[in-house]
């Protein structure tokens, strides 16, 4: 149950990332979460709606898109997703691959309901 | 409606804690292994036979973390290394700062090889580096042969998989073969040891491993 401590780290990037005076417009966190980031997704929303409750962001909701987990194969170049985590090459068995994506755990952008003040 | 696109990775706080951990340990020379597994997997029994092995050969140190209690410290400190507690009330796993905190007890002048044991649990700890030159994951034959399918996050991760308690394959369902190929299915370039910390079969195999680990880290740094 890390989501917790996941769910505080991404406060800290709202935090850092938003003016103080602009908190409270914040409405929705996109993020990208790999199948294979080890996050479980409605943790993670319970979480944050706990932090952020009583707070400025308290309006703010993570919104989340799943990632495939992905594969590339050097021996028949060539990617592909697998089921399972699985990082043989489903087509030439090639045990040469490394993973392309599924294990992100990024914040990309913030919806605000009115526009970000220029700060000069 | 604005949107404010940011890129940013959730752990990057973590992430660059790890990076300062990690020079550091470059710094210094130090090989680092972040050992996990699932609880009562014996990663504490395989440090007390490393430590035994390797006394005498490489200068070593641990950092134990546990939810509550110093008892893996105390086994540890049985064999006269330092050693430092983390104890995270609670907390599943080990994140860069503890470490970070940790080292500062410790008289890393004198050590070449530095263990970090994490909080027993198969999936958290996978996502958070703490700067170690590895992970290590230990799986048990009591455990069953599936572990690997179970939990891919923590073998993808890992770089060498402990087979451990090799000794009781024989009273027990899972097959060691069978647990192996799965990891390698999840992870193909796992370096895989089989080992007793009973019997200390595969012991010494396991710490010839390490003790080349660590002469190439020390050939690092004479070149630098």
């Amino acid at each position: 149950m890390h989501e917790l401590s996941i769910a505080q780290s991404i406060l800290e990037i709202l935090n850092r990332s938003v003016p103080n005076e602009e908190l409270g417009n914040v409405r929705t966190v996109n993020m990208k979460v790999g199948m294979m980031a080890g996050v479980v997704c409605e943790s993670l929303e319970f979480s944050f709606r706990a932090l952020v409750s009583g707070t400025p962001l308290s309006a703010a909701s993570l919104s989340i898109a799943r990632v495939p987990f992905r594969i590339h194969c050097s021996a028949c170049d060539r990617t592909s997703p697998t089921q399972h985590g699985f990082a043989l090459c489903p087509h030439c068995s090639g045990t040469e691959t490394r993973i392309v994506s599924g294990m992100e755990l990024q914040v990309v952008s913030i919806d605000l309901c009115e526009p970000v003040l220029e700060t000069s | 409606m604005s949107i404010l696109t940011i890129q940013r990775k959730v752990l990057e706080k973590n992430d660059e804690i790890a990076a300062r951990n990690r020079e550091l340990f470059a710094r210094r020379g130090l090989f680092v292994l972040n050992v996990v597994s699932s609880p009562g997997s014996g990663k504490t029994s395989l440090l007390e036979r490393t430590i035994a092995t390797l006394r005498g050969k490489i200068p070593l140190a641990v950092v134990e973390g546990d939810v509550q209690t110093d008892l893996d410290a105390q086994r540890v400190a049985r064999y006269s290394v330092p050693v430092v507690q983390i104890v995270t009330n609670g907390g599943c796993h080990l994140e860069a700062h503890l470490i970070e905190d940790a080292l500062a007890s410790l008289p890393l002048d004198s050590v070449k090889l530095l263990f970090i044991e994490n909080v027993g649990n198969l999936v958290c700890p996978s996502n958070y580096d703490l700067g170690e030159h590895m992970k290590v994951v230990v799986a048990s034959t009591t455990e069953g042969d599936d572990k690997p399918l179970k939990y891919p996050g923590m073998f993808h991760k890992a770089s060498v998989l402990i087979i451990n308690k090799m000794d009781l394959v024989p009273y027990v369902n899972s097959r060691p073969d069978i647990l192996k190929s799965n990891a390698l299915k999840i992870n193909p370039s796992l370096k895989v040891f089989e080992i007793s910390c009973t019997t200390d079969a595969g012991i010494p195999e396991w710490c010839a491993w390490l003790e080349q680990q660590v002469s190439y880290i020390r050939a690092e740094d004479n070149a630098g």
